[in-house]
C-alpha cells in the first residue's frame, strides 16, 4: 500500500490525472468516440462514399440500400455522405466557438478577478445582465442580427457562452490569489502580469478544461438548435442540423432523413459530456 | 428577511438596466442603415423615413437608447414591422400558449426527476441508480428537436394515436389541446428532468448521510417516512435554487420544441420574427424573456429563504 502511494506521489500530477481518467470506462468511450468523429470529419473527402451536394432525380427520398446505406434526401442526395461532411461543420462549431468564449471569458475573468475593485464590478454586473438571457435565445438573437450563417452561429455561440467562464476565471483567480505562492511570487517582486500569467494561471487551467470540454457539448447542440431553426449552415452545406430541419417535413414517408442525423448529434454531444465528466473527476480527485 | 429581499431587488435593477444596453446594441450589429435593415425586404422609402423619425436615427447614440428605454418603461416595445402590430400586443397574444406549454413541461418534468433522483440516490450503486443515470446524461444529449421528431414518428405517424402538430386552445376544446400539447411538453420537460434528477440525486445523498437521519432511523421509523418526510423536504431546498437556473434553458428549449410541433407560442413568434427580419419583435422578446428569467430566479431565492426555516432567524 505505502510502495503503491510512494508511486502514485513520485509521477507528475498530469500522469496521475491521465491515469485516474483511463480507469473511467464512459470517459474514454468518450474520448474514442470524439477522436472518431474527428477522423471522419478530417478525412470526409475520401470516406464519402459520394459528393454531399449531388442531387439525383431517380433517389428522391431512396430508402436504405446498398447504394444509399443510410437512405436518400427529398433531392437525391446520399444521407451517409452528408452525415460524414456534417460532421466537420458540428466538431469546427464546437470547437471554434468555444475557443472565441476561452479568449474571451479567460482574460476578462482575470482582469475582474486578479484587479477586483470597480473593474470587478462592472464585469461582474455585465456578466450577470448575460447569463440573465437564456444561453440559447441571446444565440438566436445574435445569430439574427448578424445574419445567418455559420460562422456568425459560431460567433453568436461563442459570446453567449463567454459569461460561464468569465465566472469561473473569476472564482479560481481569486481563491488562487489567496494562496502562498502567489503571496510568494509577489514579495519576490514579480510584476503584476507575470504573476497572473506564470502563477495563477497555469494553476486555474483544469477547471476550464473540464468547462470548455462541456461546453464543446452544449455548443454542438447550439450549432444544431441554429442550423435546424435555419440561422447556421446555409443550404446546400450539410449540417446535422439543417438536415433534421428538413427531414421533418418528410417524417412520414423517409424516416432515415431524421434519426441518422439526430444519432449522430446524440453520440457527439454525449461523448463530449461524458469525456467532461470523466475530466472533472480526474483532474479534481476532491469532487465526488 | 426584509434586508435581504431589499438587497436582492436593489441588484434586479442594474442587472435589467444592463441587459436593456445590451439588447439596444444588438441594433448596432446590423450592417448598414438600421433604418433600411429594419424597414425590411421592400425597403420602401416612405418606410425608411418613418423609422429614422421614430428610432431618432439621426441622433446621436445614447440618446436613442434613452428614447428606446423610456418607451420600453412604459410597455411599448416598438411595433411589429411585419404584422404592424405593436410587440407588446404580441407577445400577450402568444405568451398563454407557452406559459401552458412551460408549465406542462415543469410538471412532468418535477415527477420524472425528482423521482429519479430520490430513487437512485436510496438505491445507490444498484442497477436502478445506474438507470437513472444514463437517463439523467440521455436527457442531456438528446437535441430535443430530434427528440420530438422522433416521437412524431413514433404516436403520431407509426401509431397514429396522437396528433403530429397543430394547435387548439384549451377554451375550445380541453381534450385535443392535451392531446397536441402532451408531446411537446414531454419534449421539453425531458432535458429539466435530467437536471432536475442529477441535482435531486446529490442533495439526498447528503441529506442521507446527515446525522438527523440516522436519527430517525434509529428511532426506528419507517424507512419511507424517514426518506419522505425527513431527507426529501430538505434535500429539496437547494434543488429550488438550482433548478430555478435549468428554467433558462427550458425557455430556451421551448422556441426549438415550438418550432417542431408548429405550436404558435412566442418561440415561434421570435423564429419567424428572425426570418422576417422583424427586429423589434426580436429584442422584444429577448427583453421580455430575460425579464420573466430574472424574476423568477427572484422568486426561487425568496422560496429558498422560505421554505429554509435555519434562514428564517
Amino acid at each position: 500500500m505505502a510502495a503503491v502511494v510512494f508511486e502514485e506521489l513520485q509521477v507528475a500530477p498530469r500522469r496521475r490525472a491521465w491515469r485516474r481518467l483511463v480507469r473511467r470506462g464512459g470517459a474514454m468511450f468518450g474520448l474514442a468516440v470524439v477522436a472518431l468523429f474527428v477522423l471522419i470529419a478530417l478525412a470526409a473527402p475520401w470516406l464519402a462514399p459520394q459528393d454531399p451536394v449531388a442531387t439525383s432525380w431517380s433517389a428522391v427520398r431512396a430508402a436504405p440500400s446498398a447504394a444509399h446505406p443510410f437512405g436518400a434526401d427529398e433531392l437525391g442526395r446520399d444521407v451517409l455522405s452528408r452525415i460524414i461532411w456534417g460532421a466537420r461543420a458540428s466538431l469546427l462549431a464546437g470547437v471554434v466557438s468555444v475557443s472565441i468564449s476561452l479568449a474571451l471569458g479567460v482574460p476578462i475573468g482575470m482582469l475582474a478577478g486578479y484587479i477586483g475593485r470597480w473593474v470587478d464590478a462592472l464585469i461582474s454586473r455585465l456578466t450577470d445582465a448575460m447569463l440573465a438571457c437564456p444561453f440559447l435565445i441571446l444565440a438566436i438573437a445574435l445569430a439574427a442580427f448578424l445574419g445567418p450563417s455559420l460562422t456568425n452561429a459560431m460567433i453568436a455561440i461563442g459570446i453567449s457562452a463567454t459569461p460561464i467562464f468569465i465566472r469561473l476565471t473569476r472564482a479560481q483567480v481569486l481563491s488562487a490569489k489567496a494562496e502562498d505562492y502567489v503571496e510568494a511570487a509577489r514579495a519576490l517582486g514579480n510584476p503584476h502580469w507575470r504573476i497572473a500569467l506564470r502563477h495563477i494561471l497555469p494553476n486555474i487551467v483544469a477547471p476550464l478544461i473540464v468547462q470548455a470540454t462541456l461546453a464543446i457539448a452544449a455548443a454542438v447542440i447550439a450549432e444544431a438548435s441554429l442550423s435546424f431553426l435555419g440561422l447556421g449552415q446555409q443550404p446546400p452545406a450539410p449540417s446535422w442540423g439543417s438536415m433534421l430541419n428538413t427531414a421533418r417535413n418528410y417524417v412520414d414517408q423517409a424516416p432515415w432523413m431524421a434519426i441518422w442525423p439526430g444519432l449522430s448529434i446524440f453520440l457527439l454531444v454525449l461523448s463530449f459530456n461524458l469525456l467532461g465528466d470523466g475530466l472533472r473527476d480526474a483532474l479534481d480527485p476532491r469532487h465526488k | 428577511m426584509l434586508n435581504f429581499l431589499l438587497r436582492r431587488l436593489a441588484t434586479l435593477v442594474p442587472t435589467l438596466l444592463l441587459v436593456s444596453i445590451l439588447i439596444f446594441g444588438l441594433q448596432q450589429l446590423l450592417p448598414g442603415d438600421p433604418a433600411i435593415a429594419l424597414a425590411g425586404e421592400d425597403r420602401d422609402p416612405n418606410v425608411v423615413a418613418f423609422l429614422r423619425a421614430k428610432f431618432h436615427l439621426d441622433e446621436p447614440l445614447p440618446v436613442r437608447y434613452w428614447y428606446w428605454l423610456s418607451g420600453v418603461l412604459h410597455g411599448d416595445l416598438g411595433d411589429s414591422v411585419r404584422i404592424q402590430k405593436p410587440v407588446s400586443e404580441l407577445i400577450a397574444e402568444k405568451l398563454p400558449v407557452t406559459l401552458q406549454l412551460a408549465a406542462m413541461a415543469i410538471l412532468i418534468a418535477l415527477v420524472i426527476g425528482i423521482t429519479a433522483g430520490v430513487v437512485s440516490a436510496v438505491k445507490k450503486d444498484t442497477w436502478l441508480d445506474y438507470a437513472a443515470n444514463v437517463f439523467a446524461l440521455w436527457g442531456l444529449s438528446t437535441p430535443n428537436f430530434w427528440l420530438g421528431i422522433l416521437l412524431i414518428l413514433l404516436f403520431a405517424v407509426r401509431l397514429g394515436w396522437l396528433p403530429a402538430s397543430g394547435y387548439v386552445s384549451p377554451f375550445e376544446d380541453l381534450k385535443a389541446n392535451l392531446a397536441a400539447m402532451i408531446m411537446p411538453a414531454f419534449v421539453l420537460g425531458n432535458a429539466f428532468a435530467a437536471v432536475l434528477m442529477r441535482h435531486t440525486r446529490s442533495a439526498m445523498l447528503q441529506v442521507l448521510s446527515s446525522d438527523y437521519v440516522r436519527t430517525a432511523r434509529a428511532k426506528g421509523l419507517d424507512e419511507r417516512v424517514v426518506i419522505l418526510k425527513h431527507a426529501l423536504r430538505n434535500a429539496l431546498i437547494p434543488v429550488i435554487t438550482l433548478g430555478a437556473l435549468g428554467l433558462g434553458e427550458l425557455l430556451g428549449g421551448a422556441v426549438l420544441t415550438e418550432q417542431v410541433f408548429t405550436i404558435p407560442g412566442f418561440g415561434k413568434l421570435i423564429v419567424d420574427a428572425v426570418f422576417n427580419r422583424d427586429y423589434s419583435v426580436v429584442q422584444g422578446v429577448v427583453l421580455f424573456t430575460a425579464t420573466v428569467y430574472i424574476t423568477l430566479n427572484l422568486i426561487a431565492d425568496l422560496a429558498y429563504f422560505l421554505v429554509n426555516p435555519r434562514l428564517r432567524h
